[in-house]
């Protein structure tokens, strides 16, 4: 295990792996969200079993705030490294003859994504934090989709997370088959695990499109 | 036809370099771009001035030598060639090509076009090779049965020339794709599987210390080969390495 993280191959794997575990909680974050459009009370009552639960709390909300600093702080630690490694740019650089945009600007998709995060925390989690652990309300099993709901009247707000979630998508277009060449794997099965990763990298973040929109609609 | 050429120029390591335009005239679509320079570098001498230093050798795409970034691409616009396969009927009358060097702190420049591609031999030399008694008594590789697709795959490796155009087509200038190549040649064969995980290691390793950039997977490597050295390698360099590591 010696030189594990130490390598470029190992920092690869780390940020694939890391990866790959942000983008199964996109999925899971997109189910829940999706509830709200469905029913308000089913909503209210998965969200109060995530904001409740033992588990989620003490063990996968950690993990997963490690996912999400670990993959950004990697993300940036490999972006330096790169630039370093051309410390000469070319006069003419034409990279669009042999790699998608969107291969070549991870970090700035990424930095979206990252600044969306910031926005998302202030909007969600700092607010449920004070209410649970600083005014110490009384728990209120139904009050989740009404919050979610107050913060889809503003235009600017749903048109921010609209467009974080089309570089999201942007991001997710290359970084999710991106993560299994890392990982090592790239065999018959190759092009199936493509096809898949494209389709998930554009129907997850639509849907949360929707989702926003939804409710800004159902708001005027 | 009348090409506008615009060539990086420089002394040496220590200077700084600059972009040179030149009007160069009667070129033919049939000359090959090394020979287009040929023309150039005649020219110059003739006026007394200094001709363009650039890699080649043998001029028929196997040498690995020529090294031109032309107009933004790696062996220039075509694909599957080396810079001495390119030729001019590629190109129009009129055109302006920008011609550099390679560009990697691992490939600093020498002179002009020129660039220093000792790092990929280095890597070779860490354990791009299997240790073989030779005191008379080896044995014949072709008595040993390997499976035909690991023949192939391990030749298809085997035929990377060391360029560099990997390097030079990556926005990170990652060396994965030689590297892996390399890797990959022993790896599929049972000769070379003895020592697989202290030779992935140690090429990993040596690549990292010459400060080539990370790979990001966006394929320019492969695109920009000369020789179709697939990715595939790459992901089987990793599978080796995480292998080894985890041993």
């Amino acid at each position: 295990m010696g030189g594990l993280l130490k390598s470029s191959v190992a920092k690869k794997f780390a940020m694939a792996l890391s990866g790959l575990f942000l983008v199964l909680f996109l999925a899971q974050h997109f189910t829940i969200n999706f509830t709200s459009v469905i029913s308000p009370d089913v909503f209210n009552e998965i969200s109060h079993f995530m904001g409740t639960n033992f588990l989620v709390q003490a063990i996968l909300q950690p993990i997963l705030i490690f996912g999400v600093v670990f993959h950004f702080v990697m993300g940036f630690v490999l972006e330096i490294q790169n630039r370093n490694a051309r410390t000469k740019s070319y006069v003419r650089y034409n990279g669009s003859a042999n790699s998608s945009w969107m291969s070549r600007n991870m970090i700035y998709s990424g930095a979206v994504v990252l600044a969306f995060l910031g926005l998302h925390f202030y909007d969600f989690w700092v607010p449920e934090l004070v209410h649970k652990y600083i005014e110490s309300h009384p728990e209120d099993p139904t009050r989740y989709y009404g919050e979610l709901v107050a913060k889809f009247v503003s235009p600017v707000r749903t048109g921010l997370y609209v467009i974080s979630f089309v570089f999201l998508m942007l991001h997710l277009l290359h970084g999710f088959s991106s993560s299994f060449q890392s990982m090592g794997v790239n065999n018959k099965y190759s092009e199936g695990i493509r096809k898949f990763t494209v389709g998930y990298a554009i129907i997850i973040p639509l849907g949360f499109i929707f989702i926003a929109l939804f409710h800004y609609i159902n708001n005027l | 036809m009348k090409l506008t050429l615009k060539i990086w120029r420089q002394e040496n390591a220590e200077t700084k370099g600059k972009m040179v335009d030149y009007i160069i005239d009667g070129i033919d679509g049939d000359m090959s771009f090394l020979e287009m320079l040929d023309v150039l570098n005649e020219d110059l001498v003739n006026k007394g001035e200094q001709p363009v230093e650039f890699d080649h050798d043998c001029r028929e795409g196997i040498c690995g030598s020529c090294s031109l970034q032309i107009n933004g691409e790696p062996h220039g616009p075509d694909k599957l060639i080396t810079t001495c396969q390119l030729h001019m009927r590629t190109f129009k009358d009129g055109d302006t090509i920008v011609i550099e060097p390679f560009r990697a702190k691992a490939f600093p420049v020498i002179k002009d076009l020129i660039v220093d591609r000792t790092a990929f031999d280095r890597i070779q030399q860490a354990y791009g090779y299997i240790s073989v008694n030779t005191s008379g008594n080896t044995i014949d590789a072709n008595s040993i049965p390997i499976e035909k697709e690991n023949a192939d795959d391990s030749f298809n490796a085997a035929t990377c020339i060391g360029c560099g155009a990997c390097v030079a087509a990556c926005k990170n200038a990652s060396a994965m794709l030689f590297t892996s190549a390399k890797v990959s040649q022993f790896a599929l064969l049972p000769q070379g599987e003895v020592e697989a995980d202290r030779r992935v290691l140690a090429m990993v390793e040596q690549m990292d210390k010459e400060g080539f950039g990370n790979c990001s997977n966006t394929g320019a490597c492969e695109i920009e080969c000369p020789k179709g050295i697939s990715l595939e390698n790459i992901a089987r360099m990793n599978r080796e390495y995480l292998k080894a590591s985890v041993k």
